[in-house]
């Protein structure tokens, strides 16, 4: 599949929303935990050898599950392929459930249950919708258009 | 660089809810000839595939920190998708009509991550604001009534959510007239929303009137939902009372005008 590679590549340095030193393991026959750098930025985690600039890899997070393993491990797997695990070592539990935590916000579709949740909840305390949310992809098929107000 | 493909295909091609598709001409790279393509929008992704029945897409187009902008070019309904960077390639595509045009341009500018995450904090806060006063988001105890998946982000972790926000401000990502800082003039397309005072700014939705607490003085609110749940459910009930009030109110005026 082709992609803008070099534009990947520039959100690989973009500030990450949360990064680490963490030990990682892809999955792949015979393969083993490696210290990387892992970066996480808008819904994608790059991984890179510690002392390299450019990514060795990227994965796009979404339709993804994020899995606690086993003490201070956590592994990211994707819905058409649940046993194919990437898994990662933490220094401690808690840097793991920060991870654990993140991860699993960190994709447009969470953002779009958000959006419809709290639009849903504006709507039932005013009976409005907030202005704000008709200038964005909520449901998707509704870009541009009005969400229509529930008149009950 | 190596990009988790098959989860991107599956991604593209599987039936969670598109934001745009369609056909568009997408012009080479190398050759100047477009070549009709199928495209899907999904979130900040742009996949296309050879043909519409195509199990797999030729490629996808990260849209992070892109621009879109009409386009100069001899083929009509034409826009491109440009990057910042010396050497970032440009992507220009042709729509069949005016109104697939406009439609592919506002949902592409619209389909960054850092945009969609500017608009659900700002939602949140508005949330907040209309639920406890304007200075919402510092209570220690406010608890979201009601079961939903994925938590969303309440006041105590409140003190989380701004070294989330990127360091750098979000890239322009739309038309010129787009400005993505949260709280911003509202582009120029939110038509009949109303509410909107007179410069064109949302007005935020009525606060629910402060009402003191039974047992407790002014200013007694915040304790009082801290003491107890009951407590709250209380209150909640009697704001939910005089919201509905206020509701029904506004159906009725806006029935009226429609008249």
């Amino acid at each position: 599949m082709r992609y803008n590679e070099r534009e990947l590549l520039s959100l690989a340095r973009q500030p990450a929303e949360k990064a680490a030193e963490i030990l990682m393991r892809v999955p792949k026959k015979g393969s083993v935990l490696k210290k990387r750098l892992v970066k996480l930025v808008v819904n994608f985690l790059f991984y890179f050898r510690t002392d390299e600039a450019e990514p060795i890899g990227a994965l796009l997070l979404e339709h993804c599950r994020i899995t606690k393993e086993e003490e201070n491990v956590f592994s990211i797997s994707f819905i058409e392929e649940p046993e194919r695990k990437y898994c990662f070592e933490c220094d401690s539990e808690e840097q793991c459930q920060e991870w654990i935590e993140a991860l699993k916000r960190a994709s447009y579709e969470f953002m779009r249950r958000s959006l419809i949740f709290y639009r849903n909840e504006i709507q039932k305390m005013t009976g409005k919708v907030s202005p704000l949310e008709s200038c964005c992809q909520v449901v998707p098929g509704g870009f541009g258009q009005e969400q229509g107000l529930v008149l009950s | 660089m190596k990009l988790n493909e098959r989860s991107l295909a599956f991604y593209a091609t599987c039936d969670s809810p598109a934001d745009n598709t369609g056909f568009l001409y997408k012009r080479g790279e190398r050759h100047t000839a477009y070549h009709r393509r199928w495209f899907v929008l999904k979130g900040n992704m742009l996949f296309y595939f050879e043909e519409r029945e195509s199990r797999e897409p030729v490629g996808v187009i990260v849209l992070e920190g892109c621009t879109v902008e009409l386009c100069d070019s001899a083929e009509e309904f034409a826009f491109a998708i440009r990057f910042g960077g010396t050497k970032s390639r440009t992507y220009v595509l042709a729509a069949e009509s005016q109104a697939a045009m406009e439609s592919w341009v506002k949902s592409l500018s619209r389909a960054s991550f850092d945009y969609m995450r500017l608009v659900v904090r700002e939602l949140e806060k508005q949330l907040e604001e209309m639920r406890w006063g304007p200075a919402a988001g510092c209570g220690g105890c406010w608890q979201s009534p009601g079961s939903w998946k994925p938590k969303p982000l309440g006041p105590e972790r409140s003190p989380e959510r701004l070294p989330a926000l990127p360091a750098v401000l979000p890239k322009e990502n739309g038309c010129a007239v787009w400005n993505n800082a949260p709280g911003a003039d509202q582009p120029p397309d939110t038509s009949s929303c109303g509410g909107h005072d007179g410069e064109g700014n949302p007005r935020p939705p009525p606060l629910p009137p402060r009402r003191r607490a039974s047992s407790s003085e002014a200013g007694g609110t915040r304790a009082a939902v801290a003491e107890s749940p009951s407590t709250f459910c209380r209150l909640h009930e009697q704001y939910g009372r005089e919201v509905a009030r206020l509701r029904q109110d506004w159906l009725e005026k806006r029935r009226g005008l429609r008249l």
